[in-house]
């Protein structure tokens, strides 16, 4: 074989660490190495030139290019040796950046890494031969999983392209977090009001079927054609026959049930439908509180629904979808606000969350929009509001900023001196985050028109006095201690990764940090889609961002979808295990072992049984290959022989 | 069998709060826990050493860990939280700097002994509902505050013990000893700590806050378990009332006290007499 060695400097990123030239030097002494150059940026448009000439001019057969992760370029290049006329699987990629560079300062022990580094490439590519796609027919119809505002744009966006959606909610409606917000910022427009129609878009477009009250319970397949295990939660009315009229929820006698829609403020019957707009708008039975469900005896509803809807013997049930994309728009939940015992939230009943606050604004709320005390029903004479309660904290896990408090307290503060021109409202701040269009002029105005008192400082302590509370802290601008008497205080509880999160991301295969927010393939380049092909992102499940950063986010997403939905096939990756049926001894452990189910029997012409590999399902992980007892799978592009020559590489 | 506990006073319990010893050894007599002293045990080291020399008072304190080691405890009580937290302190140096620790104590140590406060052990080694099941004269119709100061529960990385804001495990003792326990707010706040002896005027300010607004609650009596903070609202309570022109007369007795009481100790020999606000009116009998 010939092969060609290209060391990339990617500017100083490298070179600076690293003696390229000596490393190019070097590698011409590897064996079948014919070629070697060190090169500015590999990656650019002349040094992708530069290969493909030297590809032409010493007739190679094989490339190595040193440069930053695989995971970055390794398409890049591998377009560029085909361009040239080289199988693209002739190719191998060194990671002396990420591996070498950039992890350790001292030139020389860089230099000599990045040599057995190279040197490794090469002793793997001299095994290496031409490997050939196939293609496979994709599934055009696209997942959605939430049905928050993020997920109907990309729900609503796919159903223009044309293609048939499934969205699947966990709550009895969609409309997620927005639907519970009185309204938004900086245009103080209603949030049910614009977010309204977009909901009802779901439930008329013919293309669209929407299971609510539902979860994922597994997805198997690959991109293109991914089979979906969905749950079906029993909501014990059947709600092909439910109107919504809502007889049953004026009747029902168990009237103690949590109110999840009102974030616990005030409650709910058991058999309930969440809100007026609730989409779709049906009855639900909350198991836990239906005095039939619990304790044997009522069925009141039953009695007097109207189209014979109620079904107490209704079970979860398992529905299979077959969809070709997904788009992971699961939302966030908010901080636990108990967290501070010092803010007394969950003891004192006038201690509440920002979003309970909304849930008090929104004149579907349960005051009917009136701002009154949850305690006692009074009119407030002043407010305080809290800002970072479960943001930037270390202390509590929470170091990051969650993006939309300041301006949803300015948001929130303003409404209250419309609806309560006396009440006095203060906000306790750290800093106030308002990088957006138009928001700082928002904030601006907050203090400056509506006389809304902004105190920079942290709050150490609520406690009650007579029927107020007293909140405590510190001016650091004054330098004083403050103590502000207040009839509420509203904590601008932050944003976490929405519950059962990670258990979502590990059915998709796709990757979490630490705080549980979903990874994005590249932060800056590929903010929408996931490392595992198919799956895209869209909304807070990513980080947290406000409205129009999670539609914009929604209809990245769904871009994303109908590009990859503009073929009718793709390419499978060829670097799948492969069955030498010579070696193969039929013993079926490979079958055993296989995570997808990529592997099965074969009969051959003379009646004997062997294992063949499905292609277009096997994911390449290799666990085949490593337990196969004669080494007759083999996983291509990366077999056993070419692991060892490695290791020999780099024992040498 | 009683379970054997290694036991240091520390110097206030030796003198103004004799007292809380008192009721400490009596209580966990009544519990079957045998306290047994550390042999020949020393200062903890306390402000003066630690701000001289944070390295040799870590190994003071941690002298007397030593010493219960060698005795074979693993479980040592104090009811001072200070000299709880020199202890703690002294653990902590000697897994940071352990040649230097080892060179100074010449003595073996593994530093795998753990300390506890006294409340930590009716809380966590007792539990509640023990103490609750073995209540004979229980605090019935006695509003009694919980205060616990500035060091029971905090820092939390150092206290490893409740809540560090909104601690909880006195209000539950006193809660399973039958008092009305209101929601106090000042739980955590400063009792002014050593300005008692330097500037007095802070201690009677600090005080003077907590006391007023436990008097706001109606209260019988503020409970405690330092005896610092006894010693700031208890026998200070005559300076805070000069200073604050009030005229507090709230008792201030240790959690060990009320606790021992409701399980049926005798009065005096949890030395409730020696409380300088008298203490009279929180139960039947007197002294």
């Amino acid at each position: 074989m010939r092969i060609g060695v290209f060391i990339c400097k990617c500017g100083t990123n490298i070179a600076k660490t690293v003696d390229t030239e000596a490393v190019a030097r070097k590698a011409l002494e590897y064996p079948d190495v014919v070629y070697a150059t060190d090169y500015m940026y590999t990656c650019s448009e002349p040094g992708q030139e530069e290969i493909r000439e030297a590809i032409t001019k010493h007739r190679l057969q094989g490339v190595v290019v040193a440069a930053c992760t695989p995971r970055m370029h390794e398409p890049t290049f591998r377009r560029a040796v085909e361009k040239a006329g080289l199988n693209r699987y002739m190719f191998e990629q060194a990671n002396i950046r990420e591996h070498v560079s950039w992890v350790n300062n001292d030139r020389e022990s860089n230099t000599l890494k990045a040599m057995d580094l190279v040197h490794m490439a090469v002793e793997k590519l001299r095994l290496n031969h031409p490997l050939f796609s196939s293609k496979v027919p994709i599934n055009k119809r696209v997942l959605v999983i939430g049905g928050g505002v993020a997920g109907i744009q990309a729900a609503l966006d796919c159903s223009e392209g044309g293609l048939d959606v499934v969205m699947v909610e966990r709550e009895a409606t969609i409309g997620g977090k927005m639907a519970k917000l009185d309204k938004t910022f900086p245009t103080i427009d209603c949030s049910s009001c614009i977010l309204g129609p977009k909901m009802v878009d779901i439930s008329q477009k013919e293309n669209i079927s929407l299971h609510a009250y539902s979860e994922i319970e597994s997805v198997s397949g690959y991109i293109g054609n991914f089979k979906v295990k969905i749950r079906k939660k029993a909501t014990y009315v059947d709600w092909n026959a439910c109107t919504g009229c809502g007889e049953c929820t004026q009747k029902c006698p168990s009237k103690k049930t949590h109110d999840k829609f009102n974030e616990g403020l005030g409650s709910t019957t058991a058999i309930n439908i969440p809100f007026p707009q609730a989409i779709p708008k049906r009855a639900r039975i909350n198991a836990e509180s239906c005095l039939y469900l619990t304790k044997g005896k009522c069925r009141k509803c039953e009695k007097v629904c109207p189209a014979d809807a109620i079904r107490f013997d209704m079970e979860d049930e398992i529905i299979t979808e077959e969809v070709g994309a997904i788009v992971v728009a699961t939302g966030y939940d908010m901080f636990d606000y108990s967290v501070y015992g010092e803010y007394g939230g969950g003891r004192y009943p006038d201690v509440i969350t920002s979003l309970q606050y909304e849930r008090i604004l929104s004149a579907s709320g349960p005051y009917g929009g009136h701002i009154v005390r949850p305690s006692d029903g009074r009119e407030p004479k002043d407010i305080v509001f809290l800002s970072c309660v479960g943001s930037r904290d270390a202390s509590v896990g929470r170091p990051y900023c969650s993006g939309v408090c300041c301006m949803y307290i300015a948001k929130q503060a303003i409404i209250t001196r419309d609806h309560l021109p006396d009440c006095n409202c203060y906000v306790s701040y750290m800093d106030i985050r308002s990088p957006g269009k138009n928001y700082d002029e928002f904030v601006r105005r907050a203090q400056e028109e509506y006389g809304i008192n902004y105190i920079r400082g942290r709050v150490g302590k609520i406690y009650p006095k007579g029927n107020r509370l007293i909140v405590q802290g510190v001016d650091t601008l004054m330098g004083v201690q403050m103590d502000i008497e207040a009839d509420l205080v509203v904590l601008a509880t932050g944003l976490e990764a929405s519950d059962g999160a990670r258990e979502l991301a590990e059915k998709l295969r796709i990757s979490y940090d630490q705080y549980g927010w979903y990874m994005e393939s590249h932060p800056k380049l590929r903010p929408v889609e996931t490392n595992t092909a198919g799956v895209y992102l869209a909304g807070v499940c990513q980080g947290p961002k406000d409205i129009p950063a999670s539609v914009a986010q929604g209809s990245a997403a769904a871009a994303k979808v109908l590009v990859l939905f503009s073929r009718d096939t793709i390419e499978t990756d060829p670097q799948v295990a492969f069955v030498n049926e010579r070696v193969c001894i039929s013993c079926g452990k490979c079958i055993e072992v296989c995570p997808f189910g990529a592997i099965q029997w074969k009969t051959l012409r003379d009646g004997s049984q062997k294992a063949e590999v499905l292609p277009t399902v096997c994911q390449g992980c290799g666990l085949c290959n490593a337990t196969c007892p004669p080494k007759a799978v083999q996983l291509q592009h990366c077999t056993d022989d070419q692991i060892l020559a490695e290791v020999n590489a780099v024992c040498e | 069998m009683p379970k054997r506990i290694a036991y240091y006073p520390g110097c206030s319990c030796e003198g103004m709060a004799n007292e809380y010893d008192q009721s400490t050894r009596a209580l966990c007599k009544v519990l079957n826990i045998d306290l047994v002293d550390i042999p020949d045990w020393n200062c903890c080291g306390s402000t003066p050493s630690n701000s001289y020399d944070p390295l040799l008072g870590a190994a003071l304190a941690g002298r007397n860990l030593a010493l219960a080691e060698a005795e074979g405890f693993d479980l040592v009580m104090t009811p001072c939280p200070s000299c709880l937290k020199s202890l703690k302190t002294a653990i902590k140096v000697y897994n940071d700097q352990k040649q230097d620790f080892a060179h100074l104590l010449n003595m073996p140590f593994s530093g795998k002994i753990k300390v506890i406060s006294v409340l930590q052990l009716l809380y966590e080694e007792v539990g509640v509902e023990k103490i609750k099941e073995r209540i004979k004269k229980p605090l019935t119709d006695k509003v009694i505050i919980p205060y616990y100061g500035c060091l029971l529960s905090r820092p939390p990385e150092f206290a490893e013990f409740d809540d560090p804001e909104n601690p909880v495990s006195m209000d539950e003792l006193l809660l399973a000893a039958g008092a009305k326990v209101p929601d106090f707010p000042y739980k955590t706040e400063c009792c002014g700590a050593a300005y008692g002896v330097t500037i007095n005027n802070i201690v009677g300010k600090l005080a003077g806050r907590i006391l007023d607004m436990a008097q706001s609650l109606k209260t019988d009596a503020v409970a405690v378990a330092c005896p610092l903070c006894q010693q700031n609202l208890d026998l200070r309570q005559s300076q805070v009332n000069r200073f604050c022109h009030r005229n507090f007369k709230i008792p201030v007795p240790y959690i060990t006290q009320l606790i021992g009481y409701a399980l049926g100790i005798d009065l005096k020999e949890l030395g409730i007499h020696k409380l300088f606000v008298n203490a009279d009116n929180l139960f039947k009998e007197t002294v």
